[in-house]
């Protein structure tokens, strides 16, 4: 490329600024996604648990959304919700449906049988086997799906550099740097925003840990 | 009762009646309970008219084949399935109608699959019943330690443990302490012992009596081993298929006069046999032992079973053995004869013991009064 350095340190001392500006927005792209994205999911897995008939419907329509082309659904949203955060969101929020409903339904239904017949058998009330048993049993494959969905949410809050400037987090600098044939700047879009799914990975690694100590992570003899 | 001599099988019931003034167990009585599923001509009956009344602070086992509706009858009991008819009492207050919460948390609950919550500790495993009726930690805490203990594992180093970190026998363990922390006056275990293998089995099964000699709860146990009902009941009731009574009563009675074809087989040809293990060489009559014939004899110490004596004898081509005494000191003479006519006369108490049976709503009346006068 015109005999340039693969990387140009200087042009990167120079932006230090604006590239955590940019890591900000990233994650705040991706943490409004995966809570809303979690929310909804996790109102639909609860609906799908007490309604095992639903969740065939949810999973097809959750799968359906996530076969749209991200870049069909930004143009197909610019027209209805122009180019506010929500076009940005909506479609990151979409995608992380399917990844969090099987692994909240998977987490509830991973919960022993005999564990639940022993709840009610001593009087938990229902509020009760919820909030004491059920949940804090479903935790490990609920952090499953963060995980999930966090690392492929990273990823593709780039994407949303197309609708502007003001979009994209670290895309911004990957789009930019492909018009301006800059290696520089695609290398620290692509790199960082590698980096970031890595550490939010590690971080859901780390929060798995701390929420559950009694998990074996070892076989125990005898 | 005492005028009936020790009939074997019912000395627990007699034994625990007057231990139940402490720990204020209650009585347990089927009026005609009967579960049936479907309606109308699919209808099919889980426990058909079950009908039987167990005396507080007695172990009464429901026995039976796979399909005999013994684990159903044991749900209804906590109402984790609702009867279609008929009225379960304890103490006489029928627990259809009492709040369905409240009435879990004063029955104990253990099941052979154990269900301790993975999640929790042991000591807040075992705590979870005083925690739901909201003891204060403290209070919590100290009741925890004192029934690990209880069962034989040392608070200090279990109590901080996950489930995961303990041997079935272990968690069995834990599933009987929990159960027992807000001290019910009635408990439910189902299967309880049939999870471990049969070396832990016996000795879960020898150290829950213990225990049950001091505590004296009253006791509904399911199993599928007449071998495990005849040793743990204080009353065995035999189910069939169908989910029918097909008999009921102290081991000894069921094993002397199977009331069935069906209960004959159930408790299987050598229930002579089994009938030898209800009883130890210290109720055996012994004939007077001259020093000098002692010599080559094996000796038997005082708790030792008929049925183990009497394989020693056999086995050591040997006309007799020697009884000790609990210093270990002869006491007699202990013979095949003998312990053949200890069986002929056993089958005697066990008839009177029958007529005993009849009898018990009066004793559990008694054990009743006994219980709120100290209760209170």
């Amino acid at each position: 490329m015109n005999g340039e350095p693969l990387v140009r340190w200087d042009w990167l001392f120079a932006h230090l600024g604006p590239i955590a500006d940019r890591v900000g927005q990233h994650l705040y792209l991706a943490a409004i996604a995966v809570s809303v994205g979690f929310a909804i999911s996790f109102a639909l897995a609860a609906l799908s648990i007490r309604r095992r008939k639903l969740y065939p419907f949810v999973t097809v329509l959750a799968t359906a959304a996530y076969t749209i082309p991200s870049f069909a659904m930004f143009a197909a949203l610019v027209a209805i919700t122009g180019l506010s955060v929500f076009t940005a969101e909506i479609p990151l929020i979409l995608y992380t449906i399917v990844l969090f409903v099987p692994n909240i339904v998977a987490g509830f239904d991973s919960v022993p049988w005999d564990v639940l017949d022993a709840a009610d058998g001593m009087g938990y009330t229902s509020g009760q086997r919820w909030w004491r048993v059920e949940l804090p049993l479903a935790v490990p494959l609920v952090v499953a799906g963060l995980r999930l969905a966090s690392v492929s949410t990273i990823g593709l809050v780039t994407v949303s550099a197309i609708l502007g400037d003001s979009f994209g987090g670290l895309g911004y600098y990957i789009l930019d740097g492909y018009h301006r044939h800059f290696t520089t700047e695609i290398l620290v879009g692509g790199l960082l925003s590698i980096g970031l799914a890595v550490i939010a990975d590690l971080g859901f690694v780390l929060l798995q840990r701390l929420l559950t100590p009694w998990a074996a992570r070892r076989a125990v003899g005898g | 009762m005492s005028s009936l001599g020790p009939p074997a099988g019912y000395t627990g019931a007699a034994r625990s009646l007057g231990a139940a003034s402490r720990t204020g167990a209650a009585a347990l009585e089927f009026r005609g309970v009967t579960k049936r599923y479907g309606r109308g001509e699919q209808a099919h009956g889980a426990v058909n008219d079950l009908s039987f009344e167990i005396p507080s602070g007695a172990i009464c086992v429901l026995v039976g084949p796979s399909g005999c509706g013994k684990t159903t009858s044991l749900k209804m009991v906590n109402r984790l399935i609702e009867p279609t008819a008929g009225e379960i009492l304890l103490d006489g207050v029928n627990v259809l109608t009492e709040d369905v919460t409240a009435l879990r948390r004063r029955i104990g609950y253990v099941i052979q699959q154990v269900g301790l919550f993975p999640h929790l500790t042991v000591g807040r495993n075992v705590a979870v019943v005083p925690a739901l009726v909201g003891w204060s930690k403290e209070r919590q805490w100290v009741r925890a330690d004192e029934l690990l203990s209880l069962v034989g594992l040392d608070p200090a180093s279990y109590r901080s443990r996950y489930p995961y970190q303990l041997s079935g026998g272990e968690r069995q363990r834990v599933g009987v302490a929990r159960a027992l922390a807000a001290d019910p006056p009635l408990m439910l275990m189902d299967e309880p012992f049939a999870a471990v293998d049969p070396i832990v089995r016996e000795r879960l099964q020898d150290e829950f009596l213990r225990l049950q000699r001091d505590l004296a709860k009253t006791i509904l146990f399911v199993t599928h081993d007449i071998d495990e009902a005849i040793k743990m009941g204080d009353f065995v009731a035999v189910m069939e298929e169908g989910g029918r009574l097909a008999q009921f009563g102290p081991p000894d009675e069921i094993l002397a006069h199977p009331a069935s074809d069906f209960v004959a087989r159930f408790v299987g040809a050598d229930r002579g046999l089994k009938r030898l293990s209800l009883v130890t060489i210290a109720d055996l009559e012994l004939a007077p032992l001259a020093a000098s014939a002692r010599a080559g004899l094996p000796t038997f110490s005082p708790s030792t079973k008929l049925r183990d004596a009497l394989s020693v004898l056999l086995a050591a081509d040997s006309r007799g053995g020697v009884a000790l005494d609990e210093e270990g000191q002869p006491r007699g003479l202990v013979t095949v004869d003998a312990i053949a006519s200890a069986l002929a006369e056993d089958r005697h108490a066990a008839t009177a013991a029958s007529a005993a049976t009849t009898g018990v709503s009066g004793a559990a009346g008694d054990a009743k009064v006994a219980a709120a006068g100290g209760d209170s």
